[in-house]
């Protein structure tokens, strides 16, 4: 009786697992072990659908593009279905950038048949023939991992002529990027599939009208994909059943920083950040204060105490003024320097900068120089005007997402703990230590 | 013992030329394949892929500068890689790194004189779990402390002296 059971732990009641329902609980290595547990069910109840009607079942599921920004998926799917093009192709997004979060890696490494199941599903849906996982480089274990399940789904018929006896054929191949954070950005993705140099070009275009080899494509996130058997298998009306009403389904988090309990975390959409960091992640260890958390990698943005009860969600984390993103998410107590922190993403995204404008790669310059003269105690009067103004250039001057999201760590981080740059200003010092 | 890298292999090299020279697109996977046989990107090699490919030199030598996963430099007979990810960030990875330069006498991107040992970082090996980590060419360690790296970095000296 003493002896409390898993489910009252706020790890476990709180959670809800759908992406990574499987994740842990079969073998890898093993398609039977996916098939067991209803595994590529969906698929065959979908070939006896029309693809139109797979696409619908999507769009009412309101599923949202997992790759940070968003975009409905069945929407994407129609675009590319409508497109005019006889080879379309479908991409996987594995590319995994953000410093700091591993989830597509797991999902790839525990349960690559979920991730190739979404995609065979959507290339029915859209009409495609062609699909190609994109690897992040270093990642070697989720490409054997992922090439031996293309393998066995081939040996049982579920890839290659033919599929499941009906006369829809698709090849699925993997491709392994060469480390460069830049190429996660779809169009840059597609160039350096191409044999070139991964620079972003300009959208429109977007890629379902003309993307890899000039073909409609789809480029979804490894989590978006891994999500459509799901919502085949239980329904758009369960789907919608979990998470809120305009961000349907889960979220998954890499929550790490001065937390009890780090780690993957997937919950339903709509739980605060509260919740999330202090009843499931355990809250901040040794008895100190929760200062700030900073969600959605190098291009989210940096969230003091009074965001705590802001619900998790594409929309309410935009207006707060961070992101979505990737799903990285860093606690930091009050031993922390917030300026610090934006100084190391900035050095980051001005590492990673293509280069092809000088908004993004010279104002990266100027913006990391400043932030690390502040944290060198050397900042001078007007520092943070210039920050300011320098980040709103960035911005406005840049092509890709890289440039355009790179100051938010800096603007949102300013914006919430203002004083904290001041006093490292006027102080020399940093506040947090 | 001196590990300074052997003269190109160009029978190699030519093998994995051809290998790819068909495929469309084939220079990325063409150029990992050289970077994983020789462990780097033999300078000498820029023309002939070139040639083979149907493209300029300058532009194979473009596309290797970009991608931070090709080297033009032979490297290290063990590759240390230290993770500066934000997980680790957080869990003072900085102050792993600077011992590690002290440790190695290597700055980021350095390959010793004997090439015995690289120094690398990375954005991030994806077991932040296990803040701060590295990587030893394939293997991991985490929840790093400096005794800990001491231990791990001495265990690789030793191996050579024996
Ligand atoms: N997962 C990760 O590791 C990282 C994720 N990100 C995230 O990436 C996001 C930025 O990516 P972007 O692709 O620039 O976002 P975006 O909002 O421009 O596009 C999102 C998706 O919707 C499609 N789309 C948008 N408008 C469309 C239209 N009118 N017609 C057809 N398709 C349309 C795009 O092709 C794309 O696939 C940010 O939210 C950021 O958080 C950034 C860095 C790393
Ligand atoms: C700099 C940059 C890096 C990106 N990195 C990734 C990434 O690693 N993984 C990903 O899925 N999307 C990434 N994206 C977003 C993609 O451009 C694209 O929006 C996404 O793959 C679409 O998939 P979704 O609709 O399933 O979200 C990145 C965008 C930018 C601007
Ligand atoms: S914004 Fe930056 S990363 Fe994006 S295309 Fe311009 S220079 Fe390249
Ligand atoms: S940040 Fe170091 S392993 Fe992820």
């Amino acid at each position: 009786e003493l002896i409390p059971s898993v489910m009252e732990f706020p790890r476990f009641n709180q959670e809800k697992r759908v992406v990574m329902e499987k994740c842990g609980r079969i073998d890898p290595e093993d398609i039977y072990d996916y098939i067991a547990e209803s595994g590529y069910s969906s698929l065959v109840k979908a070939l006896q659908l029309k693809p139109e009607e797979i696409i619908r079942e999507v769009q009412e599921s309101g599923l949202r593009g997992r790759g940070g920004a968003g975009f409905p998926t069945g929407r994407k799917w129609e675009l590319a279905r409508q497109a005019r093009g006889e080879n379309k192709i479908i991409i996987c997004n594995a590319d995994e950038g953000d410093p700091g979060a591993y989830m597509d890696r797991t999902i790839l490494e525990s349960n690559p048949h979920q991730v190739l199941e979404g995609m065979i599903l959507c290339a029915y849906a859209v009409g495609a023939g062609n699909a190609t996982v994109y690897v992040r480089a270093e990642y070697p274990l989720a490409v054997k991992t992922v090439t031996r399940a293309i393998q066995q789904a081939k040996e049982l018929r579920l890839l290659g002529k033919g599929i499941l006896g009906t006369d829809f054929d698709l090849e699925i191949n993997v491709f392994r990027g060469s480390g460069a954070f830049v190429c996660g950005e779809e169009t840059a993705l597609i160039q350096s599939i191409e044999g070139h140099r991964g620079t972003p070009q300009h959208r429109p275009p977007y890629p379902v009208e003309r993307g890899l080899r000039g073909q409609p494509t789809v480029i979804n996130n490894v989590k978006t994909l891994a999500s459509v058997p799901q919502i085949l298998n239980h329904g758009a009306a369960w789907y919608r059943s979990i998470g809120t009403e305009s961000s349907p389904g889960t979220a998954i988090f890499s929550v790490v920083g001065s937390v009890v309990h780090p780690g993957l975390v997937e919950i339903p959409m709509g739980v605060t950040l509260r919740t999330l960091i202090f009843d499931i992640c355990g809250g901040i260890p040794n008895k100190k204060k929760f200062k700030a958390v900073q969600i959605g990698g190098p291009s989210g943005g940096c969230l003091p105490a009074d965001f705590l009860d802001t619900p998790i969600d594409f929309d309410s984390l935009t207006e707060a003024g961070a992101m979505m993103g990737s799903g990285g998410m860093v606690v930091m107590d009050e031993d922390s320097c917030v300026v610090d922190v934006s100084r190391y993403f900035l050095d980051f995204t001005q590492k990673e900068s293509c280069g092809k404008c000088t908004f993004c790669r010279v104002g990266t310059y100027h913006l990391l120089s400043i932030l690390e003269r502040l944290t060198k105690g050397e900042g001078k009067e007007g520092d943070l005007e210039q920050l300011e103004n320098l980040s709103l250039d960035i911005k406005n001057g840049s092509l890709c997402g890289l440039g355009k999201t790179a100051p938010n760590p800096v603007l949102t981080s300013l914006r919430y703990f203002r004083d904290e740059y001041e006093a490292h200003v006027s102080e020399k010092r940093c506040p947090g230590k | 013992m001196n590990m300074k890298p052997k003269e190109t292999d160009w029978n190699q090299l030519f093998s994995i030329i051809e290998k790819h020279k068909h495929e469309k697109w084939g220079l990325i996977p063409l150029l990992q394949d050289i970077q994983e046989s020789f462990g780097y990107i033999p300078p000498d090699s820029i023309e002939p892929v070139a040639q083979a490919l149907n493209m300029f030199p300058s532009q194979v030598q473009g596309v290797i500068t970009f991608y931070a996963g090709f080297t033009l430099k032979p490297r290290g007979k063990y590759v240390i890689r230290c993770c500066r990810g934000t997980a680790c960030h957080v869990k003072g990875s900085r102050s792993i790194l600077r011992l590690m330069k002290k440790e190695l006498g290597l700055e980021e991107g350095e390959t010793s004189e004997d090439y015995q040992f690289t120094l690398e970082t990375v954005a991030c090996l994806g077991a932040c779990f296990l803040a701060p980590t590295m990587m030893v060419n394939r293997d991991y360690f985490g929840k790093l402390s400096p005794t800990k790296v001491n231990s791990v970095l001495s265990q690789y000296k030793k191996s050579e002296k024996c």
